[in-house]
């Protein structure tokens, strides 16, 4: 503990105006835990106040954060290495959204289980290759995107609007094939495979939490540990210098919107799963969300700038956000004001550390 | 004669150092005033604290006998004080008199009145003798019609102190001398210039007082008649210089490097051919736009070539794109620095691997932390870069050391062909004799050097070879004996 030791130490040797100074500097760095910090503290009292019969701070609402934190993780995890690039991606919800409704047609009970199966006729593969298959898909719906923003300089912006728009009408024109109704009556296996859990210390968790943690673990490798990784923060920092240099823009840029794809398409594999009942509004406005909790998590618009840890913590503390509100029985439009309001804010606060000192 | 501006005992200090210890200077009304440092001497500092984007600890600034301090530049624009910044800082995309009038629009009953603002953008363009449309959009501009633009906002603004800082950093010399009859106008009528800038020949030719600061304290403040370079460099570098240009230890080899007849398609360059010797420095000389920065982008596989062969070790080779060049063995140093080479946000161990960064490969998988480590240590060590980390992002560092950090980058991939674009320019004169010195042991080492540069010293000083340009062509070749007058008489040659 010798840093704070250090820290205490310049401390006490501030006249009163540098201590303010420090406090201010301070609250600033850490605006945005604060703020969390606060909304927790203030939940707890109003759960212990009101004699709940479970407190706010306990093991359940725990689990209930993770697990929520982890279905929003796949994408948070694509949209923030294209948000490194000075780009974003707001076809992210609609590619999960169809892979979600492509995995349930095809893994759903047998028609005399579930007599409004989308293909009556079609046995359902195994599980894995539905979801090598999704991912595929995914995969190349993002390079696609990827190789229209690095040949034609779109702005990613432009070209995910326009995936994003085509998808909705793909999305429908497939759920249209089923009558239009809800594609649900999923097989027992895949629902076991994305929903059953193992236990950990006497909780039961679910395994789609560990594939957060995996996917997570492969994505702070591919970002600090791959030349690809390495291309993506420089592209994102000076994509001029980083083609002198030669880097590869174009090939680092689709390579990354790729990625990016596989995850949004493994996330509409357990998205289907874990709802159990998917049409067209499966991750409708999903993407947001995930860019939110990447800029909440400090990686830069500006480009060049982000860490996965950041990534983590940004949907971590978006689902704090939406639990704390939840738990205060707050309406869910209200719900909707008070979590817009609580990212500008900390976001705004947050910036301010950033920003040069004149 | 009364003092026009005063700076009278200004301190300013940041964390953990002082920028500037009290400093004063006065600027006379109708003089040139100079104001001469290395990097990080405090000049800039002390121009950002009259202009009120820092604010001074102590000390006070007197304009006319008045105290002035001004919380930022635009009202110090009012009060008849301005600046043209290195970084002209200009809305591109529109036109050059809404630049000029931007924020103070002429309006009437219809609004903007377009006419009024163009007869008196007119007005000020034909008394600074400025050939400009008002009407032409900037980012059509040159660099150097840019700059007579951002004198005319000021001279509009009817500013009694004109700060300009290098000016001269990007002008061709013809651009450089209507630049200075335009300084020496706005003298004549009473105005106070404070002209900062690394080019002692220039500061010695139009100062009439010279101020050096070294380290945020004021050295000396001379008349320019009775400074000498080897007296400006004393007291900037606190010792004498013996030299300012390393000895030649490098001695040309066979020839390495062949071109023939090298044609740009979409840029100024027509028919060069030249050859490159191994342990050789080649310069190239000539105006702006003389087709120099184009020359060693066709060379790198940044511009397009339409004609024209490029003979390496007597093997034809096809540059089409950088990571081709990178893989013949070549490297560059763009002239634009902050444009196209330094990558702000990241790391001092970010920029110095990228362009090696396959190097660090393990097993074809994973990127070894240690490898990476060891080289940016090396290179930090080599080149001595001026930092506390590796971990330093390079935005921190002043310019001569992320110059530094990029030739390093470049010395990693272990190159035959070194292509440096105006590889001293913004570097003060200490940082400078270190590139001359690290170009002349490369050179020593066997690999072979193209040096762009728009100062003839330098070129003179360092090279071995000088080619010498003119409107895309190749007007001559000179050897370091030659004189400046020589190849200026050739880089005019089909202008």
């Amino acid at each position: 503990m010798g840093g704070i030791k250090a820290v205490w130490q310049r401390y006490s040797e501030l006249d009163t105006k540098g201590k303010m100074v420090w406090w201010g500097d301070f609250l600033i760095k850490n605006a945005i835990y604060i703020i969390i910090l606060a909304l927790v503290a203030y939940v707890q009292w109003f759960s212990i106040a009101n004699n709940f019969t479970n407190q706010f701070l306990s093991l359940g609402s725990m689990i209930d954060i993770i697990n929520r934190a982890s279905s929003s993780m796949f994408l948070a995890l694509g949209v923030g290495g294209i948000i490194v690039l000075t780009g974003t991606d707001l076809s992210a919800g609609r590619i999960m959204g169809l892979m979600a409704v492509v995995s349930a047609s095809l893994l759903q009970n047998p028609v005399d289980i579930f007599p409004a199966k989308m293909f009556p006729n079609l046995d359902p593969p195994p599980i894995i290759m539905v979801m090598i298959l999704v991912m595929m898909i995914g995969g190349v719906i993002g390079m696609f995107n990827g190789f229209f923003v690095s040949t034609f300089k779109l702005h990613p912006f432009i070209v995910t609007l326009s995936t994003m728009i085509i998808l909705n009408g793909v999305v429908l024109w497939y759920v249209r094939m089923n009558g239009g109704g809800p594609i649900a009556g999923l097989t027992p296996e895949y629902g076991q495979f994305v929903r059953g859990t193992v236990d950990l210390f006497g909780t039961p968790v679910p395994h789609f939490v560990f594939f957060a943690i995996a996917a997570t673990a492969i994505m702070w490798f591919v970002w600090n540990k791959t030349t690809l990784g390495k291309n993506m923060y420089a592209v994102g920092a000076n994509a001029e210098a980083a083609n002198v240099s030669g880097v590869s823009v174009k090939a680092t840029t689709i390579m990354i919107f790729g990625i990016a794809g596989v995850l949004y398409g493994f996330s509409g594999f357990v998205e289907a799963a874990r709802i159990g009942s998917n049409g067209p509004t499966t991750g409708v406005m999903a993407e947001l969300d995930a860019i939110a909790a990447c800029v909440i998590g400090g990686v830069s618009f500006t480009g060049g700038v982000g860490k996965i840890r950041g990534i983590v913590t940004g949907v971590i503390l978006l689902q704090v956000i939406s639990v704390a509100l939840q738990w205060l029985g707050v309406s869910s439009d209200v719900r909707l004001i008070i979590t817009g309001t609580i990212i500008l804010t900390a976001v705004a606060l947050d910036m301010r550390k950033y920003q040069a000192k004149k | 004669m009364q003092n026009l501006l005063e700076i009278r005992n200004v301190s300013k200090a940041f964390p953990g150092v002082k920028a500037l210890d009290d400093v004063s200077v006065s600027v006379r009304a109708g003089t040139i005033h100079s104001l001469m440092g290395e990097n990080g001497a405090g000049k800039s500092t002390l121009m950002k604290c009259l202009f009120g984007i820092y604010s001074a600890d102590s000390g006070e600034f007197v304009l006319e006998g008045k105290k002035v301090s001004f919380v930022n530049s635009k009202q110090a624009l009012e009060h008849g004080v301005s600046m043209v910044h290195q970084e002209l800082n200009q809305v591109h995309t529109r036109s050059v008199m809404e630049n000029i009038w931007l924020g103070r629009f002429p309006s009437g009953l219809l609004g903007i009145d377009h006419g009024k603002m163009y007869r008196d953008t007119l007005a000020i363009f034909k008394d600074l003798n400025i050939a400009v449309d008002p009407r032409a959009v900037i980012s059509t501009l040159s660099v150097s019609q840019r700059q007579m633009v951002e004198i005319a906002k000021a001279v509009s603004h009817d500013s009694k102190i004109l700060v300009f800082d290098e000016p001269t950093s990007s002008l061709s010399d013809v651009e450089v001398e209507h630049l200075f009859r335009i300084i020496f106008s706005l003298r004549d009528r009473g105005c106070g210039i404070i002209y900062i800038s690394h080019k002692m020949n220039e500061i010695l030719k139009i100062s009439d007082d010279v101020t050096v600061l070294r380290d945020g304290r004021h050295v000396a403040t001379t008349p320019a008649a009775e400074l000498t370079i080897d007296t400006i460099i004393t007291q900037m570098v606190g010792r004498e210089l013996s030299n300012v240009y390393p000895p030649k230890a490098n001695v040309p080899g066979d020839v390495l490097l062949k071109v023939e007849g090298l044609t740009a398609t979409y840029r100024n360059l027509r028919d060069v051919s030249f050859e490159l010797r191994k342990g050789e420095i080649l310069g190239v000389a000539g105006l702006m736009g003389a087709g120099r920065t184009e020359m060693l982008e066709s060379l790198f596989g940044l511009a397009t070539v339409k004609s024209g062969k490029i003979f390496k070790g007597g093997a034809e080779i096809h540059n089409t794109g950088p990571r081709r060049a990178k893989r013949n063995g070549f490297a560059m140093l763009t002239e634009e620095r902050r444009a196209t080479g330094i990558f702000g946000v990241l790391n001092i161990r970010e920029n110095t691997t990228i362009a090696n960064i396959k190097k660090y490969l393990v097993k074809r998988l994973y990127l070894s932390s240690k490898s990476m480590s060891d080289d940016t240590v090396w290179s930090i060590g080599k080149f001595r870069v001026k930092t506390h980390s590796q971990f330093a992002k390079i935005n921190t560092l002043s310019g001569g050391n992320q110059q530094k950090v990029i030739i390093g980058r470049w010395v990693l991939t272990n190159p035959d062909i070194y292509l440096f674009d105006e590889p001293t320019r913004g570097i003060d004169v200490g940082a400078k004799y270190e590139i001359y010195q690290l170009m002349i042991d490369l050179a020593k080492e066997g690999k072979a050097i193209v040096m762009v540069s728009s100062e003839l010293p330098e070129l003179l000083g360092v090279c071995d070879r000088i080619l010498v340009m003119s409107n895309g062509r190749l007007a001559g070749t000179v050897d370091s004996s030659a004189g400046q007058e020589d190849i200026m008489m050739l880089a005019a040659k089909y202008v």
